[in-house]
This record gives structure tokens, sequence and C-alpha cells, in this order.
């Protein structure tokens, strides 16, 4: 089910920092074709259809075609990915289409502060089991 | 500025190279920032983005190792059974009594948990009671899953410590002790630069190894392999090549999932009460439950280890009562009448259609192709069965499998054999006492791993391997702090580094006019036909689906001699770009991973994992002779590999 980039909506990220969906690819599969300066699906049977470009893509230009030599045409699983929550539409290939909405975080993205509130680290604790938020005193041992 | 062939060599000295930015990455990267003194230095090298890299990258509808009120001591139990046994409970329990503290911090972090009614605003570190679906397992909305984790280790370690798109394919000793390790050396996939790092400790965490076996699919739907596709064997490749010991390489993980969209079936069977059926709808696992005696105890448990049910379907699939259904539409219509029974219809309605988008989103969290496929096939759960299939095998240390590197244990709970510092054990040679031990390092001095590089120490999952990375922070940074004065001197020069880099574009740019066809030509292979030779030779010959995973003595020791060839061809890929530089390398991993794997079947004289393979000249569980880690060993000078056995030993009990 490899991910396609729908020309007319593909603006080559020209007002990002970046290409979004290059930039996520965990395979490095998106490339920004020099001449049309648009995205590319470069290697589709290496896809994993794991959606990261479909979510980011500012310009909802990233879709994905189920497996052409698996799954019989016409269906569609489309994610529309906000701050707090993910609402997917699936079509059936019988033009049936069910909706979904659930929540992807609790947190405002970027607000992470990743040791607010959290004790410092007893260095002389390094070589003893437990985290430095843990107390090692009580770790367990094998007890039976 | 360097241009493709010619790249510029960029030398980075740090105290801690994190190969990889997955899960265990990232907890290390959490665990490391906050005890490391200000002049330890930290580099953090990810092959992909670290907001979606590793297997989490999709994301995960549970996760599933929380023990709560459960034991660590039960949590080794369950574990050592599901792998048959042959697993350390020291590294395992280790996991067990760490990993609530990880889920507790993903929770804090914005990870939306399910909770039981009533506790729904009380997070789990408050004693919030989650939703189990198993024994070990709780529901999340993990569509955000790796992008939160990934926020937080981010931040601890500062973006000017990270580096992204950067592929490392070779660790490197020290040119003064060739059991200390002293760097590393990759590319960058987007620009003509090659990295160069010379560094104290390195935590080698780049994931299983997929694609080494010939998929299922092999069109365009080579790519929705169950476990992701991008995971190489890198981790276990890299290690071995410079002699790290590893573990239990016979071990595979072939998980029955739905049919062609790999979706879990997990939240099926323990949430919605599923069962499975042949196609005369006999339950297989009661009809082949006598099957199971032969493989006491691990047969005889509460829940059979995972091998032993796949070797039920098997049978019905052998004999030609396949497909095995997922009766998906029974368990919803059942739940549906339960509800009607106890709340009434209007009730029932509501209760159902929530259920019907938790049983979509165990999909569109984690393996969203498998909506694609009932979507085109026009499946609706609650109306038709769906098939079930045992997939392609895959490698990796931290889901249902426990093939991996031979590492220390924690200190205040390992025997002494499993515990070494400045002296690392010879091959099958137990470490000298008295040493001080750091916990999750390799038989290579200063090298580390963690999540699915730590062998013999299974169902870890996300959390598991993300508290595993944190322990592993702490020793690595205790070596660190003990070895001070150490300077790593590389064997190797710069230039010539990047000349073995840059060989399959060296080979490329040599012969690329001789043919009029890119893809055919005498003096080199594409590493798509490489991979594909391999996938055919590991399916074929070791056991992979096409002889439904049945193989003999004869048949691997071909498959030796073929692998052997295709080492020596693969010194004349090729890459026509820098992605195709990384396919390259990739299977260079590969081809390692598959011939340890190869090596270790043959080795041991039974089979261990019935239902992931049959080593059809030894096919029995010989719990006298091979309950015993099998171990190997690369020569890194010479390349020869010695395979032997190490002791098992309990720790726990198991009855």
């Amino acid at each position: 089910m490899p991910s396609f980039v729908i020309q007319e909506k593909c603006d080559g990220c020209k007002e990002q920092d970046r290409v979004s969906c290059v930039y996520i690819c965990p395979n490095n599969l998106m490339a920004l074709d020099k001449d049309s300066k648009k995205a590319v699906n470069q290697e589709v049977d290496q896809c994993w259809e794991c959606y990261s470009c479909v979510k980011i893509c500012p310009q909802h230009a990233v879709e994905v075609r189920a497996y052409a030599d698996i799954v019989p045409m016409d269906g569609s699983v489309v994610p529309l990915r906000g701050s707090d929550s993910i609402v997917w539409t699936i079509k059936f290939r019988n033009g049936n289409v069910k909706k979904f909405k659930f929540p992807i975080r609790t947190t405002v993205e970027g607000s992470i502060n990743p040791y607010a509130g959290k004790p410092e680290a007893d260095i002389s604790k390094l070589d003893s089991p437990g985290f430095f938020n843990m107390d090692s005193a009580y770790m367990p041992r094998i007890s039976d | 500025m360097g241009s493709f062939g010619k790249p510029d060599i960029v030398e980075i000295e740090t105290d801690i190279l994190i190969i990889g930015g997955g899960m265990a990455a990232c907890g290390c990267a959490y665990e490391l920032m906050r005890w490391k003194p200000e002049d330890v230095t930290v580099r953090l090298v990810d092959k992909a983005a670290m907001e979606r890299s590793g297997a989490v990258a999709q994301g995960l509808s549970a996760i599933n190792t929380y023990l709560g009120e459960n034991k660590p001591e039960d949590y080794v139990r369950m574990v050592s059974n599901d792998l048959m046994g042959v697993v350390r409970d020291d590294l395992i329990f280790d996991v067990g009594r760490h990993v609530d503290n990880s889920v507790q911090l993903f929770e804090e972090w914005g990870l939306p948990i399910w909770k039981q009614p009533g506790d729904e605003e009380k997070p789990l570190s408050e004693g919030g009671k989650p939703v189990n679906s198993g024994k070990w397992q709780i529901m999340i909305n993990g569509e955000s899953y790796k992008c939160i984790v990934a926020e937080a280790a981010k931040k601890a370690l500062g973006m000017n410590n990270i580096q992204e798109r950067i592929f490392i394919v070779k660790l490197l000793l020290d040119a003064n002790d060739d059991t200390r390790i002293a760097g590393a050396v990759g590319f960058s996939t987007r620009e003509d630069k090659i990295f160069v790092y010379k560094t104290n400790a390195i935590l080698c965490v780049a994931g299983g190894a997929v694609n080494v076996f010939r998929p299922r699919s092999v069109g365009e739907g080579m790519g929705r392999t169950w476990y992701p596709v991008w995971n190489s064997g890198s981790t276990y490749a890299m290690v071995a090549q410079v002699g790290g010991e590893l573990t239990m390489m016979e071990n595979r993980f072939v998980p029955a999932r739905f049919k062609d969209g790999y979706g879990p079936v997990g939240a099926w069977f323990l949430l919605f009460k599923a069962r499975a059926t042949n196609n005369k709808g006999e339950m297989y696992l009661e009809r082949n439950r006598d099957m199971l005696k032969d493989y006491p105890p691990y047969g005889l448990a509460k829940v059979p280890a995972t091998c032993l049910r796949n070797h039920l379907i098997l049978k019905e699939l052998r004999e030609g009562r396949g497909p095995i259904f997922m009766r998906t539409d029974k368990a919803l219509q059942a739940l549906a009448a339960s509800y009607e029974e106890e709340f009434g219809p209007d009730e029932a309605k509501k209760k159902i259609k929530h259920l019907e988008a938790e049983a979509w989103e165990d999909f569109l969290d984690m393996s969203i192709g498998q909506a694609g496929v009932w979507a085109g096939e026009n499946i609706e759960p609650e109306k038709v069965p769906s098939e079930l299939m045992p997939t392609e095998p895959y490698f990796l240390g931290s889901h249902s499998g426990c093939c991996g590197i031979w590492t220390t244990g924690p200190s205040d709970i390992a025997p002494p054999e499993w515990q070494w510092g400045d002296k690392p054990p010879k091959a099958g040679e137990d470490p000298e006492p008295g040493q001080k031990n750091y916990n999750r390092m390799t038989t290579v001095q200063g090298l580390f791993t963690a999540g699915d590089g730590v062998g013999a120490s299974g169902h870890k999952f996300s959390s598991g391997s993300h508290a595993e990375g944190r322990i592993a922070a702490k020793s690595m940074l205790s070596w660190v702090l003990d070895h001070r004065d150490f300077t790593p001197t590389l064997s190797a020069n710069t230039t010539e580094l990047a000349e073995e880099i840059y060989a399959p574009v060296r080979i490329y740019e040599a012969h690329k006019d001789y043919s009029t066809n890119i893809d055919v030509n005498p003096y080199y292979i594409t590493p798509r036909n490489l991979q594909a030779r391999l996938q055919k030779i590991m399916d074929e010959y070791v056991a992979g689906v096409g002889t439904m995973y049945t193989t003999n003595v004869t048949l691997m020791e071909i498959a030796v001699r073929k692998i052997g060839e295709l080492k020596k061809d693969s010194k004349k890929m090729m890459a026509r770009d820098l992605h195709e530089l990384m396919r390259a390398w990739e299977n260079y991993h590969r081809i390692y991973a598959g011939e340890a794997h190869l090596r270790h079947m043959l080795f041991r004289k039974e089979t261990r994992y019935p239902g992931f393979y049959y080593n059809m000249d030894y096919n029995y569980v010989d719990e006298v002779n091979w309950k015993c880690f099998v171990n190997s060993k690369i020569d890194p000078v010479t390349g020869e590999w010695s395979v032997f056995k190490r002791a098992h030993k309990d720790l726990v009990s198991k009855s």
C-alpha cells in the first residue's frame, strides 16, 4: 500500500524550511524531484505504509493506494491528524464509509519538559539498579 | 563541499555514541543526560528522523510490558516459558523491575493510556488502573507514541548532539586492543559526507532484522512486512563483525497475523475474546491440544509458548484444513448480545459502536495497511471472519523473540559468569572473576546494547526497550568515568574507511558504461538483486515460508556454501546514488544476520522452536543436551565463525 503524491496538491513545501515527507520517511523513500520540485516515493515496494508522510504533509498531497499485488482497487484509508486527535476516513470498495476519531496526545506538541519536577541523579548510585527518579533502596531482588 | 563519489570526511570525537534512534536509544538519551557530568560528551546518530524512526514509528495500540501489580518473578516465568526455557532470567528480571517507570513517564509526557472506569483522570504513577488486554498488556491511544518519546529524548539530549539521516555501517576496534571498541563509521544518506567517530563507549541499538527471508508478498507489497522493513540486521552484523558474541541467533519470530496486512491479533484474542478456527469451523487449539504434550513443560502452561501455538496452526495448514479464520464476526456478535442483555438495546448500541471503533483503532494505530486490506476487500469484522497467516521469519530480541547479543547482566542478580568489564570472556570460557561489571555490555569492551540487541531476553517490547536503554545508559556512563584516560586509536585511516564505505559507488563508476541496461552488468550486482538472492537461499534452504518452515542438515549445509558465495559477491554490490548505497550496506548487514541464524540452527541439534522452524533431522526438543545457550563469534581478523554452547541457569524457579 505505497504512498503516492498528488501532483496538483504538492508544492514541494516551498514555503516550509524543509520538505515534510522527505524529512519524515523512516525508510528514506520520499525524494524531491529535481525538475518538477514535487515529492515522489522513489521505491514503492519498500514502503511500510506507516503513513508518516501522509500524516505530516501540510498540503494533504500524500495518500496511500493499496498494494496493487494484494488488494482490490477503490478502497482508501485517509487520516487527518490534528494536534490532539486523528480522524480516519475509511472508504470501502463497495462505497461504504466509516469514520473514526481517536486521541493522539494529552499534551501540546513541543511542550514536554523532560526533567521538570524530577529529582537530580545521585551519582553515588550510578552503579546501583534503579533510575534517577526511583529509590534504589526499594529495587526488588529475586525472591523465589 | 563533497559531491557524489567525492564525499567530505568529517571526524567527530565523543565520549558516548548512541547508534539508533528508536525506543532503546531514546531511553538511553533520557537517563544518560540526567546523570552525566557536563564534560562527558554524547552523540546520537539515527538512520532516519527520530520523530518516526524504529519499530514504533507508525505507533502502537498497546504497551505490551507493564507489570502493575505483578511480580517481576512472574514476568520472568512467562517470558521463559514463551521462549522455550532458554533465556537469561537476570536480564528479564532487570527489565521487569524497571519497566513501569518508563511507562509512567510516557503518560506524563502525553501518551493517552486507557483507564478503568472511575480512574480516567488518575495517572498510572498515582495508582490509576489501566485497561489490560492481557496480564502484561495495557491499551493506549498510541498513534503518536514515538513522536512523544522522541520529543522527550530530543529535549533531553539537545539537537546539537543529534545527527539524523546518518547510517552507521561499521564499528571500529582500537588499534592497541582488539577487544576494545574505539569508534564507528557511517555516511549521510542525504549529503556527500562520511562520518568517522572516535569514542570511549557505544550503545548499538539499530533494531532487529527484516527481509532476510523472502517475504510472502514479492510484488509491490514487499514492504508490508510485519516488523519494520528498515530494520536490516545492522545491530547484529556490526557487533558480530568486531567480535561481539551473539546468542540464540537460531531463534526467530514468525507471528501469526491477519493475512496480507499483518494487522495485530492480540486485542482480538485478549480483549474481544475472539477464537480462531480451521476451514471446518473447528478450533485448532482444541483439536490439536494433545500435540502440546510433546513439549513439556512449555506446551502445558496455561498459555503455551507462541511457537507451539503456531505449531498447531501449521498442522491445519499442512493437512489441508486452511485457512485459519479469526472469528471476528462471532466475537463481536457475542459481545453485542451480552451487552443487550446487560444494558438494554439503546445503551448496547452505543457500546457496540465504541467496540467497533476500538477494533479499527487496533489497526489504525499500528498497522494501517490492514485497514486498507479490509477496505479493499469489503471486510466488516462484525459480519465476516478474517484469515490469519504465519508470516515470513524475523530476527528480534525485544518482541516474542530472543536472538541477539550476549551481554552482562545486573551486578546484584547475575551470576559471576554473566558479569565482566575490562576482561570480557573468550569464546566458550567464563570471564575472570573479580572484575567490575558493566550491565548490558557486550563481549567487546565499551560496546553496549539494548532493545532488539540484547539476546536471550525477549518480551521487552516498546516499554522494556526504553527501560533497557536507560539501564545501559547508566553503566555506559560508569564505563566512561572509569576509563577517562582512554584515547581511541583507529587502525585504519579515514581515507581507507571512506573508500571501503563508498566501494559500491566506485564499482558503479568503473563499470556503468559497459552495458546499456543499468541493472544488468556482469561486473556488478544491484543491491536489489543481492537481497533477492539472499532471500531465496534463506527461504528455500533455511526454513522459510516456501518449505513451511522446514529444513534439515543437508539443506543447511548447502546454504552455508551458497551464503559464502553470496558474501564474496556482496563485494561487487553497486550503488548509483546515496539511497542505493544505503540499500547496499543494509543488505551487507542482512547477510551477516542471516548467516548467524543459519550457523546457529545448524549447530543446535534439536528443534527448540517447533512452529517457528523444524530441523527434520532432529525434530524434537532435547532438554538434556540442548537446554543451553548457543553462542557464536566471528574472529574480527579472519572472519571465521566459531559456534559453541554456554550453560543455562535458572535464577527464578519455574514451577
